[in-house]
């Protein structure tokens, strides 16, 4: 290999050094005009009028539209089309928007905001996953799902868990709570949206192009080759931008209403009322193991608090119980979700996608499980890693699994083992894994989910792909791909990404899809330009330059593209909800935490983190690295500080100086380690890097901390007075934990069972 | 809460020396120096994270040393030196610090970069030899999401060795 598994700088690492990356925001068109969001101040409460005419009136303003204007209900699921652009009958959490203007500066915009009257009927709102399992004083937040304000109920049962729990010497229960929180991406949403002879443009701060694409066709009520949807440089999105926005669709209107382009960049409050992140999950967890702490059987619960609306929830909540079994071979497996609609900020997908939460709690449970039976946590968990070439009993297809190499190298270097006790201080040892892409879209469709093209002329390297690069470097990575198969540097190579009116079809960044979907496609396309070079250079090929191969292949075939394209291969399970968890391979990751907690203040104080990641094979590792690193990060901003929380229905602290996220001086060291399994199925073998290494931390850290400190924090996020009450508890003789109390009832439909694969295929 | 929109706002010309360039803008008096620089001069390179002080996204230097260009007033800045991301290559010769962030993957989304490439370009001049915590200490005040901060410091430090 000449350049994959070289640390070469990104190849947009100049603009964004030099602040000539041009992001959404940045974009200044002649004659723009700006847009301001109406936004309820009401979490819950109908809309009996809305008086837009003083607001028209204010010179200056160009256009005010409200929800009759943009009546179409849209989602980004097909099956949760539920949200409107603006909202003229019902509000459901503050934030949601009502009307919007377009005026010749910002400050007008915002004041003409403030002209429009708005009459409401308040109504009781829902703030918790308790009160939306009640009846409603008022009314149902949404008028679908149920009963009560559930949105969605699962129960799937794999294998014989009754028997399972049978044949256990020890079965344990507990239950956890992981708070929700943020994506907090430095760059605050912006789009900017022009109609020049009847076709839309839009530039977006946006993950997903080709998500927002269909959006804007839907209620725009335009074909989509009468639109044209481009990403910008991209400020941060971390699932955060992986759904239609209000804003987006808002501007494209204003823009044909007033032929001129229309810009609205959200404040930062807004983003934290955009939100679609981390979703807060209940859950409770039952697992039986033999004597030698073998599983013999699980049964998991989970309650997300979903916020008002659908966002990608459905997928959220099989997201909570899919993944269990890809990391400990569960024989039997038991799993019941429901996820309930609240009077909040709508909650999505935010790196690990509904996968955090239960990774933080089985890695917790299986610790106690373990000194229930006598033994030591993570020789009970290897005990029970997956292998390689398996299937799990939900039919999941594991490939490549690195698990034991991760474990081994982390426990190395950390000393894990022959750690010295001394008071307050503790290590945790916990270990993930993640999707290389959903196997599944969005909607259902036959189309690949990653097309790539490639044209050659004048010994110029063009690529074109439907991906977006949201930092984490998926141009490099396919500069790097064709850069190997053409035998160029990446920096010669060209990019045409994440614009739908030139670049062929790809689903975008989420779901850590794109080095594997994105990757084969390009590698496709690039072998096929390979070829043609070769033939018609002949004898000659290893004696002329790149560009004299080219000018030889045009003359022989005419102008030279190729392209390629890559489908996941259909290993979905028998059973319906299978297409919630299956992915061409899985990533794996281990992880240790060493840290000191302070028994009189209960502050933790992270000495160093230790992570090792099966990436498959490390196309570009500083990218690798920092992927792994960034993930560590954020893992231990949920872990400490990051909450997501509300009171009365606002926000308790919708500011970055409030909410609270790791800054420099709170970022301990970290040593990576990159584990190299050759996935067969990945181009050069490489899986994803994104999203696995942020799952390990939360659970490490409060494996650490009870290691140090002997009380268990069993819920996310660990603060101080967390700390201090359970060892308050301790010290009072109660159970040295904090955490929360029980699980609700929940009305789960009855499991359908599924029978499991067979054990040896 | 209503805002009082006047159309007649005053208005004032200032003379703003910007990466050593003399320019005159007509702004509202109460127009932030981030929001002259970006939409009145074109100078987009500086980000904005909150436009309340709290992010270090929008850092800029003044006279050498790193101001939050969200929370500075223009019309206090007549004669002042004021640094941006636009001026910290010298032509197409990039600093140290900007060679060292592209080279180790320090900029990821690379929205927070110009703040921070310019609160540890004080830095260096400050201080040409700082320790990992001293580094730490000078960039706590820009928040980047992408990174962990870790080839951030190892980029300061592979530039702070290159200057000597």
């Amino acid at each position: 290999m000449r350049v994959v598994g070289k640390p070469l700088p990104k190849v947009d690492a100049a603009a964004k050094v030099t602040g000539r990356a041009m992001y959404a925001d940045d974009m200044l068109l002649p004659r723009t005009l700006h847009c301001k969001i109406l936004r309820s101040p009401h979490p819950h409460a109908r809309i009996l009028a809305i008086d837009t005419s003083a607001a028209r009136r204010i010179p200056g303003v160009q256009a005010v539209i409200t929800g009759i204007d943009l009546p179409i209900k849209f989602g980004i699921l097909p099956v949760t089309q539920d949200e409107r652009a603006l909202e003229h009958e019902k509000v459901r959490y503050v934030g949601d928007p009502i009307a919007a203007v377009a005026a010749t500066d910002e400050e007008i915009a915002a004041a003409a905001c403030d002209a429009i009257e708005v009459e409401y009927e308040v109504l009781e709102p829902v703030m918790s996953i308790e009160a939306a399992l009640a009846e409603p004083n008022d009314e149902r937040i949404q008028d679908y799902g149920g009963p009560n304000n559930v949105h969605k109920l699962v129960a799937l049962e794999f294998g014989d868990v009754d028997e399972g729990f049978a044949r256990a010497d020890k079965i344990r229960e507990d239950v956890f709570f992981f708070q929700g929180n943020t994506h907090l991406p430095m760059e605050q949403h912006s789009a900017i949206a022009t109609y020049v002879g009847g076709r839309v443009t839009l530039w977006s701060s946006t993950q997903v192009v080709h998500y927002v694409h269909r959006a804007l066709s839907k209620v725009l009520e335009l074909p989509m080759h009468r639109i044209r949807v481009i990403g910008a440089a991209h400020g941060g999105g971390f699932g955060g931008k992986t759904d239609p926005f209000a804003h987006e669709i808002i501007v494209c209107k204003l823009a044909m209403l007033t032929g001129r382009p229309v810009k609205c960049t959200l404040t930062r409050e807004e983003v934290f009322y955009a939100h679609r992140g981390r979703h807060p999950v209940l859950m409770w967890v039952r697992t039986g193991a033999t004597k030698d702490g073998r599983i013999t059987a699980m049964h998991f619960r989970s309650a997300l608090d979903g916020g008002a609306y659908g966002s990608y929830g459905v997928a959220s909540t099989f997201y909570t119980g899919a993944l269990q079994p890809v990391t400990y071979d569960i024989p039997a497996y038991r799993f019941e979700g429901c996820r309930v609609f609240t009077n909040k900020p709508p909650c999505g997908p935010k790196r690990g996608h509904g996968t955090p939460q239960p990774r933080f709690a089985i890695e917790l449970h299986l610790e106690k499980l373990a000194a229930d039976l006598g033994l030591d946590g993570a020789d009970l968990k290897r005990s029970n890693f997956v292998k390689p070439n398996t299937r799990t009993v939900n039919w999941l297809r594991v490939t490549s699994c690195g698990l034991e190499e991760c474990t081994e190298r982390v426990m190395d270097a950390s000393g894990y083992r022959t750690r010295a006790r001394r008071p307050g201080h503790g290590m945790g040892f916990a270990i993930s894994s993640y999707l290389s892409g959903a196997g599944t879209a969005i909607y259902w469709n036959d189309m690949p989910h990653s097309e790539v093209q490639i044209k050659v002329d004048r010994g110029g390297v063009t690529v074109y792909c439907g991906a977006m690069d949201i930092g984490q470097g998926s141009d490099s990575v396919l500069a790097t791909i064709v850069a190997e198969e053409l035998g160029l540097q990446p920096s010669d190579i060209r990019l045409v990404t994440a614009d739908t009116d030139t670049t062929p079809i790809d689903l975008g960044s989420y779901s850590s899809r794109v080095t594997f979907m994105a990757g084969n496609a390009a590698l496709e396309a690039a072998r096929k330009m390979r070829a043609m070079l070769v033939e018609a250079a002949g004898d000659r090929i290893d004696q002329i330059t790149f560009e004299e191969a080219s000018i030889l292949a045009e003359a022989k075939f005419g102008t030279l593209t190729s392209a390629g394209s890559y489908t996941p291969p259909k290993i979905a399970g028998p059973y319906k909800g299978s297409g919630v968890g299956p992915s061409p391979a899985y990533s794996y990751s281990a992880c240790v935490v060493d840290l000191d907690a302070d028994a009189r203040t209960g502050l933790v104080h992270v000495n160093k983190i230790w992570i090792a990641h099966d990436v498959g094979r490390a196309i570009n590792p500083l990218l690798v690295e920092g992927q792994v690193e960034g993930s560590v990060y954020m893992g231990l901003g949920e872990a400490l500080m990051e909450e997501q929380v509300f009171r009365k229905g606002l926000h308790k602290w919708p500011s970055m100086l409030e909410y609270k996220s790791p800054t420099f001086l709170d970022m301990p060291d970290v040593q990576t380690f990159i584990v190299e399994t050759n996935d067969p199925e990945g181009p050069y073998g490489a899986k994803e890097a994104g999203q696995g290494p942020l799952l390990p931390v939360p659970p490490a850290v409060c494996l650490a901390l009870h290691d140090a400190l002997g009380v268990w924090i069993d819920e996310i996020p660990v603060t101080p007075e967390k700390v201090v009450e359970a060892l308050r508890r301790k010290d009072k003789g109660e159970p040295p934990r904090y955490g929360p109390p029980h699980f609700p009832d929940i009305p789960y439909p009855p499991v359908i069972k599924v029978q499991p694969p067979p054990r040896d295929s | 809460m209503k805002r009082e929109v006047s159309r007649d706002v005053e208005r004032v010309v200032l003379t703003l020396d910007v990466n050593g360039e003399k320019r005159d803008v007509l702004v509202p008096s109460h127009k932030t120096l981030l929001e002259v620089l970006r939409e009145d001069m074109q100078l987009t390179g500086t980000k904005h994270g909150c436009e309340l002080g709290e992010c270090g996204t929008c850092t800029v230097l003044v006279d050498g040393k790193p101001h939050l260009s969200c929370l500075a007033l223009p019309i206090q800045l007549e004669g002042r030196a004021i640094t941006t991301i636009e001026g910290m290559a010298h032509g197409s010769e990039l600093h140290p610090l900007q060679v060292a962030f592209a080279e180790l993957g320090a900029a990821q989304c690379g929205y927070c970069t110009p703040g921070i490439l310019l609160s540890a370009r004080a830095l260096l001049e400050e201080n040409p030899r700082p320790s990992r915590d001293e580094i730490r200490e000078a960039l706590a005040g820009n928040l980047c999401r992408c990174t962990g901060y870790i080839k951030i410091l190892e980029a300061v430090e592979l530039a702070a060795g290159r200057i000597q």
